[in-house]
């Protein structure tokens, strides 16, 4: 099973019934297999006009009380983003997959991580977060959507998935967990219709003196529960290095390799991997930055999570990056190449 | 510039209104031709005295924000009154838009969701299939439904959805300030269109329903207006048989409806009333465009 099609039986084991998409390179087997198993389960696919249609699409679905999806790739990330600041204004749970690919612009259909800023600090106008999820194989692609679905409607958020192209492509084995059973809550905000009770608004214009103002105190304070509550991390040999690779998805596995070469050759490095990128594993790295001396991240990118690695370690440590922008893709050897410079 | 700053003042004090609608005074809603002294006495009556001379039960006990001389009120209403006279007021999902209407919901006693700008159809697609059994429909203007969601709109007549759209059609932006809207008929003045609407400049004005017509998923498609107490009666047919195609699962249905904007065009209300009869109707032909 192909990483895009893990992402979608993750889904449909999370109990979603409504997907809408619009075709985009390299995410397009998402798109066909949620036609496929839409139809099999019962679920809705529509394949809309646009990405624009598309999420707007899944707030309907959402709005409806229904556990809805959408995926794309980078440029139809772009075009989401409006929906996306809607759903989260309005509290509406949903998840949304981007497999991105390299940009910026129409860029190309190779693999990338230049959507990071866009995915964790609010892609979208206003102040708002979404809860990221890094998977870094197709298991985890599985899991994770699963897991997304979860937390999107425990907190009344959309959830992310940020992939890749190289994530989405990639063929692996993959085990479907027995103990998969979805927590969907009640949703009684939900538009049912009004029978026998009072009717149900959703919306997030609120244009009473001070009332948005208490509307995002609210936001933020539930923001603040997921930080408290929701940070994944994966660390590897943090106890007792001397340099510390950061990296997330696919490239963390290319890390994570250069890390076992540098281990070989005896060198002290730690290797951590944040799975949830917003919420921030900021904790976890600002209690490693107190003992390693160095620190490299890596990315598919010009340098976007360093700026949160940064901020996690306040500078108690050195803050190194490496980056591979436009579809490079670096070899661990490459990576360790780097590890070297630092001694 | 008078009239412009009493309609900033007028969105000035939306806030209190929506704020505590429950404690506001009952007043009905103005410009309706029910608003007749005459028939007054309905407006405090039970609903179910009579539709026509009382308050529909989907119609809040609030204060409107809409401008004197606006259609918006009057359309509110028959929406509502249709909705009742179905009995399905239980069963109805509204999707609300960007524009003068977009608290609609402060109106409307039934479920009801914003929408983005234009995205409005998209949303109704969404929850309609999800909920088939509900009755789902749109409440959109010429700019969100026109311009800024052409795409969406066309979509989900080509996809045949089986909704309803209430597309209200004032020829301008009248939330934002009175801009040429696509409607906007050729020579009209707009904050925008400071000398009127130049065809060779603007392009011309968009006839929506026309341009549906030709999609086998578009089903029923009525222009109607709302100027005078003829043609409001005829929109309210409209109205209706537009949510009985979609009780009847028959497919996406429209209803167009000519209103005015006396604020923004700069008239009257009665002013306005005229110039749909005499200008705008004679442009946007009233009558069933489409019927299958």
């Amino acid at each position: 099973m192909c990483g895009n099609e893990a992402c979608g039986e993750g889904a449909i084991l999370a109990g979603c019934k409504f997907y809408a998409g619009y075709p985009i390179t390299p995410q397009n087997e998402l798109t066909s297999y949620a036609a496929k198993r839409m139809n099999e389960t019962g679920g809705v696919f529509i394949q809309a006009e646009s990405e624009l249609a598309a999420i707007n699409m899944v707030f309907g679905a959402s709005a409806a009380g229904v556990r809805a999806m959408t995926s794309s790739s980078s440029p139809g990330m772009s075009l989401k983003q409006e929906g996306i600041s809607y759903m989260a204004g309005c509290e509406l749970p949903c998840v949304i997959v981007n497999m991105q690919r390299g940009g910026p612009g129409l860029g190309n259909i190779a693999p990338a991580q230049g959507d990071y800023f866009q995915a964790v600090k609010g892609g979208g106008h206003g102040d708002y977060k979404i809860i990221v999820l890094a998977p870094s194989s197709v298991q985890e692609l599985l899991e994770y959507t699963f897991l997304a679905f979860d937390l999107a409607d425990k907190y009344r958020n959309p959830a992310c998935i940020l992939g890749d192209g190289l994530l989405g492509q990639m063929m692996e084995p993959i085990e479907i967990p027995s103990n998969l059973v979805p927590e969907i809550p009640e949703k009684p905000w939900a538009l049912t219709g009004c029978k026998g009770r009072k009717p149900n608004v959703i919306r997030s214009l609120i244009l009473a003196e001070g009332a948005l103002e208490e509307h995002n105190k609210h936001l933020q304070a539930k923001y603040g529960q997921i930080k408290a509550a929701e940070v994944r991390v994966e660390t590897l040999g943090v106890k007792d290095c001397d340099i510390v690779l950061v990296a997330y998805g696919s490239i963390a596995r290319i890390a994570k390799a250069a890390m076992e070469l540098a281990r070989a050759e005896g060198l002290k490095v730690g290797f951590v991997r944040p799975i949830t990128l917003w919420p921030f594993p900021e904790t976890s790295i600002a209690e490693i930055a107190g003992r390693a001396k160095k620190f490299l991240v890596v990315e598919m990118s010009a340098g976007q999570m360093v700026e949160d690695v940064r901020l996690a370690v306040n500078g108690r440590a050195e803050v190194a990056f490496y980056g591979r922008m436009g579809g490079g893709i670096p070899t661990e050897e490459e990576v360790f190449e780097q590890i070297r410079k630092l001694i | 510039m008078k009239k412009r700053n009493k309609k900033v003042s007028q969105l000035a004090s939306l806030p209190v209104r929506q704020l505590e609608p429950a404690n506001r005074p009952m007043v009905r809603q103005a410009h309706h031709p029910s608003d007749h002294p005459e028939r007054s006495r309905g407006a405090g009556q039970p609903a179910n005295d009579s539709l026509r001379l009382g308050r529909p039960l989907s119609l809040r006990d609030v204060e409107n924000h809409y401008c004197a001389g606006c259609g918006h009120g009057i359309v509110h209403r028959l929406v509502c009154e249709a909705i009742d006279e179905f009995g399905i007021r239980d069963r109805v999902i509204a999707v609300a838009p960007v524009g003068c209407a977009v608290i609609a919901y402060e109106y409307w006693d039934f479920d009801v969701t914003e929408a983005a700008h234009g995205r409005t159809p998209a949303v109704a697609t969404g929850i309609k299939r999800v909920r088939p059994h509900n009755i789902v429909f749109t409440y959109q203007g010429d700019g969100d439904l026109a311009a800024i969601g052409t795409a969406e709109i066309i979509h989900t007549a080509n996809r045949g959805e089986n909704i309803t759209v209430i597309f209200v059609n004032n020829g301008v932006y009248g939330m934002t300030g009175g801009q040429m809207a696509p409607t906007t008929l050729a020579g009209q003045k707009t904050s925008t269109t400071l000398t009127g609407r130049s065809i060779r400049r603007d392009g011309y004005p968009i006839k929506m329903l026309e341009m549906l017509a030709v999609l086998p998923g578009a089903k029923y498609l009525e222009r109607v207006s709302v100027h005078s107490a003829q043609e409001t009666l005829r929109a309210k047919r409209a109205i209706t048989k537009a949510f009985k195609m979609q009780i009847d699962n028959k497919g996406f249905s429209m209803v167009e409806v000519l209103s005015m904007c006396p604020t923004y065009w700069g008239m009257t209300p009665l002013q306005a009333a005229d110039r749909i009869k005499n200008e705008v109707s004679t442009f946007y032909p009233l009558g069933v465009i489409k019927s299958c």
